[in-house]
């Protein structure tokens, strides 16, 4: 399991005292709240639209059950009872006091955890496969990777000021599911003539002008890791733009320099600084390495589980959505939705944490992971111990099997709770997730991924959805724009714009429209949705969607 | 955001921010800030309105961004126009928190 050295928790602590006496001269009038506002988003606070809001970081979406029932205390003892997954592999709290937010980072401190790069122009959270160290495909654990990334950019006085935020994804999966092309540096682990290293993506980004990254290296020895990104980013640091905040990220400064030139700098500065690694990385790769060994695995048979899949449907559902194929015989990985009935997608209470917390101790290695849609898997689980980790999960209303389905929806916190939205995303997740449960169609429509964004800034990922919903304002209304053909994992793809927008109440009859059209078009059931837009192209969805133009 | 908003008789407006300590939503009365939407001052005269806004900017001590936005005369005090200000006096659709969950509480006493 993953370690804290005892130094890092004292920086968190330094970092949090140091924090707690900003708070106190904003208020006693020794700081402007201009000069405070960049130490707070320094600090993962920011301002939203009823409260202020913590932003949390956990480091690849990897957390110890004594660090989620941190978590849970939080959530309880300073908000209203819950925390929201985020598509960061974070978690946000929606409801703190400022003068609390002190003793929140004190209690984090405790367990190592902090708040520092989750807001402001730095090097953000690095997320990775939240299967990573589990998953069947794996070419190796990326984590010890994102350890060192993490490590090496908390805090790094180059970087402090960058022209814009900073994402870094890594993937070692065969299959990406860290979505590698949408970030600023995207990297996948591979494996060529023996030798590992990765494929290196840049310049991918969402926000108001998506894009797709464009690999840079195609294959970059794994031991040149840290100084080729710290080329990319101080190439980026000297030439992207700061004219304009819009135009700021390194996907506008590839674009608009193009990736030959970004490439020719990027390898000139690499070529000096590679002199100036002088084996530290390599040290402290090796100790990651030692921190993030597989658990002790055990050995047990598995029949009990094949019978109770044969005995339990719901359970056989269950293991058929949310139950992953893991590198060890005998294991497998579950993934825990927070997309139930009538839940907001991502939000977790405290109880439901402190549960969560207990059954990775139960039966998953004390290991837990926050995946970027919103979900928790625990990585490690024996099949044998499935029936009672089902068990535990459906008594607290958290068994829903519908990972990957239609109402496994990532939905940004929207209007209902962010300053930036432009309309409510929450309540068309959650109506577009009530409306195909209740025609029971959920099923039989399959793998289909709904991405809603409540602004253009895209926190829900809607160009990456196979459906993505954008919400607008619309001359004091909100209106929803639909996107069509995203992709977030097996071929990349930003989704196109279907046509004109919806009001909020006809968006659940155009999606309904789309989808009984797709499962009209399909060949046959193992055609999902975004196989049959590619086979066909949008002209037929266009139709199901706007009937009145298509009559026309 | 419409923080450029100059109030006029046809279009009145209110002032409006979060408070400092703790971050809900606060509006600007006659008595000074308070938490209840309806008590707010409503403006309809643009020196005035930008005189009071400078006044709620000099209150740094004890609230954060203020502002100007548009609001309508209702029996009741201003109501907003924006659906934006609208959640802003209520809380947010999927739990009844914020300004709604107080006024629940108000209703159960």
């Amino acid at each position: 399991m993953f370690d804290i050295r005892p130094v890092e928790t004292d920086y968190v602590r330094h970092r949090a005292a140091q924090f707690r006496d900003q708070v106190v001269r904003r208020l006693d009038g020794s700081l402007t709240e201009d000069e405070f506002r960049p130490l707070r988003l320094m600090n993962g606070v920011y301002l939203q639209l009823h409260a202020y809001m913590l932003r949390v970081a956990i480091p690849y979406g990897t957390i110890r059950p004594d660090q989620m029932r941190v978590l849970a205390d939080l959530a309880q003892d300073y908000d209203k009872g819950y925390g929201h997954w985020t598509t960061r592999q974070n978690i946000q709290f929606n409801w703190p006091k400022l003068v609390e937010i002190p003793d929140m980072l004190d209690r984090l401190a405790e367990v190592g955890m902090h708040a520092i790069q989750t807001s402001g122009n730095t090097i953000r959270n690095v997320t990775t496969d939240a299967f990573a160290g589990a998953a069947a495909d794996e070419v190796t654990d990326p984590r010890p990777y994102a350890e060192l990334l993490r490590s090496w950019s908390t805090d790094h006085a180059e970087f402090q000021f960058l022209p814009r935020k900073f994402k870094i994804a890594i993937s070692g999966g065969a299959k990406d599911r860290a979505i590698v092309a949408s970030h600023d540096i995207g990297l996948r682990l591979i494996r060529r003539d023996g030798q590992t290293g990765f494929e290196v993506w840049v310049g991918g980004g969402l926000g108001r002008t998506p894009l797709l990254g464009q690999v840079i290296r195609d294959f970059l020895p794994e031991e040149e890791l840290l100084p080729y990104i710290e080329a990319i980013i101080a190439t980026y640091n000297l030439s992207g733009r700061r004219d304009n905040k819009y135009k700021a990220r390194v996907k506008i400064t590839v674009a608009e320099r193009g990736l030959d030139v970004f490439r020719a700098e990027t390898e000139e500065e690499f070529a000096r600084r590679r002199q100036a690694f002088l084996g530290a990385d390599r040290e402290a790769l090796a100790i990651f390495r030692d921190r993030f060994a597989a658990p002790a695995f055990r050995t047990a048979p598995v029949a009990g589980y094949e019978a109770q899949r044969q005995a339990n449907p719901a359970f056989r559902s269950w293991t058929d959505t949310n139950v992953k194929a893991h590198k060890v015989d005998g294991y497998a990985s579950a993934i825990v939705t927070f997309k139930a009935p009538g839940q907001t997608p991502g939000d977790a209470s405290a109880g439901q944490m402190r549960l969560l917390a207990d059954l990775a101790e139960r039966f998953g290695h004390a290991d837990l992971r926050v995946m970027h849609d919103q979900n928790v898997a625990l990585p490690h689980v024996h099949k044998s111990d499935l029936p009672d980790l089902y068990l535990a999960l459906r008594q607290a209303g958290l068994a829903t099997a519908n990972a990957g389905l239609t109402s496994d929806i990532i939905a940004c916190p929207g209007m209902d709770y962010c300053t930036l939205a432009t309309a409510r995303s929450i309540p068309i997740a959650e109506e577009i997730a009530d409306h195909f449960r209740a025609a029971g169609l959920e099923n039989e429509i399959g793998n289909l991924n709904i991405r809603i964004s409540g602004c253009i800034n895209a926190c829900g990922h809607h160009h990456l959805g196979h459906i993505g919903i954008l919400g607008l304002d619309r001359a004091g209304v909100e209106n929803y724009q639909i996107t069509l053909g995203g992709d977030a994992y097996d071929i990349p793809a930003i989704g196109q714009r279907a046509g004109a927008g919806f009001p909020a109440e006809e968006v659940v009859p155009a999606i309904d429209r789309l989808l009984r059209a797709y499962l009209e078009l399909r060949e046959d059931e193992t055609e999902r949705f975004i196989d049959a837009y590619r086979r066909l192209g949008p002209v037929p969805f266009k139709a199901a969607l706007y009937p009145e133009t298509a009559d026309a | 955001m419409s923080k450029a908003f100059t109030p006029s008789a046809a279009r009145p407006g209110v002032i409006t921010a979060n408070d400092l300590r703790e971050g809900h939503n606060v509006w600007m009365s006659d008595a000074g800030w308070s938490p209840d939407p309806a008590q707010a001052t409503l403006y309809e005269d643009e020196a005035i309105a930008e005189l009071a806004l400078l006044k709620a900017i000099g209150q740094s001590d004890r609230v954060v961004g203020p502002y100007l936005v548009e609001a309508r005369r209702g029996p009741n005090g201003p109501e907003p126009v924006h659906f934006r200000e609208a959640f802003r006096q209520t809380g947010p659709s999927n739990y009844v928190h914020g300004i709604q969950a107080r006024k629940s509480e108000a209703n159960h006493v």
